[in-house]
């Protein structure tokens, strides 16, 4: 399984966010802290600010705060906003009975992806990552 | 956080109470399913599990397991397979309780793990599940229509 890297990015946020909700964060700090373009997570986190997970914060420095319930939000909630997990070209009208045996077997494996992602919440992430740490 | 006056085992008063949290949830009322699950894991047996959570007013939660012995080759575990707690109840860190209690009891029995398994869409038991620090497991369920 692997997301793409804006998707990556926007989940290395919303962790970082979420583990405080009370402080303000720049684009520039998560950059430097995950190595991506400053240029490219700006895309990124206006892209969750719009979606209403972060707040922009007005005045010197600007960056974001979190503005939603990491209890409630899920790593899904926030994948979906730039990517369709197990999203697949479109069908070329009748296909083979092998194309389309093949397909049931990979849609399963989204179904599972699709329900992991939708069980952990930001607030489960930030627990495991605790126990990892500790 | 709700203020619980103790965690046991399930006594045959308590099935009226059950049955109304679980028809709560799930919309069917199952007096036959759970007096047979009274009469196998109710009491003090030493590896089946029927207890509730219950407050100074009330039953508030449920949870149900077992330890299992070696299953298709895994060695014995705890399992939970069912747990509810009343809607009005929720949020209180009762099913936390609950299953902290389980998984004591399934420590005193001897083994070291223990697993679950729900539907896919259950959004609401998984998150529950996963907040506990419960991670996929090595297995896969299958089935056939018959
Ligand atoms: C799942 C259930 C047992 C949780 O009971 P509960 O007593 O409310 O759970 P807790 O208060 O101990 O919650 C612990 C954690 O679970 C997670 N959780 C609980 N409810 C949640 C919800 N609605 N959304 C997302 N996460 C939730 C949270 O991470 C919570 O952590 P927090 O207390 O730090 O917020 C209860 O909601 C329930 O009975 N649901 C229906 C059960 C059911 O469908 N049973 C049939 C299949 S077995």
């Amino acid at each position: 399984m692997k997301l793409q890297q804006n998707t990556m990015i926007a989940l290395y946020s919303a962790l970082e966010f979420a583990a405080d909700p009370e402080r303000q964060i720049s684009a520039a700090e998560i950059a430097a802290k995950y190595r991506v373009s400053p240029h490219h997570l700006a895309k990124v986190l206006r892209r969750l600010g719009r979606s209403g997970l972060l707040h922009a914060a007005r005045g010197v420095g600007g960056g974001y705060r979190f503005a939603g319930n990491p209890k409630r939000i899920t790593l899904m909630d926030v994948i979906e906003l730039f990517e369709e997990v197990g999203a697949r070209p479109a069908g070329r009208g009748a296909r083979r009975e092998e194309e389309r045996a093949l397909e049931q077997i990979l849609a399963e494996i989204d179904e599972t992806a699709k329900a992991t992602f939708r069980s952990i919440t930001l607030d489960t992430m930030i627990k495991l990552l605790a126990r990892r740490r500790s | 956080m709700i203020h619980l006056k103790k965690i046991r085992a399930a006594k045959p008063a308590d099935l009226p109470q059950v049955i109304e949290i679980d028809a709560l949830i799930t919309g069917l009322r199952k007096p036959a399913y759970w007096a047979g699950i009274l009469r196998r894991y109710g009491g003090r047996r030493p590896r089946h599990f029927f207890l509730v959570a219950e407050t100074e007013e009330a039953v508030q939660g449920y949870i149900v397991g077992e330890v299992r012995d070696w299953e298709f080759g895994s060695p014995p575990c705890g399992w939970v397979f069912g747990i509810g707690v009343r809607p009005h109840a929720r949020l209180g860190a009762v099913a936390t309780r609950m299953l902290e209690e389980i998984c004591e009891r399934f420590r005193r029995a001897g083994v070291d793990k223990v697993r679950t398994l729900l539907a896919r869409d259950n959004a609401l038991v998984l998150a529950f599940f996963r907040s506990q620090g419960m991670m996929a497991a090595p297995f896969i369920a299958l089935e056939r229509d018959l």
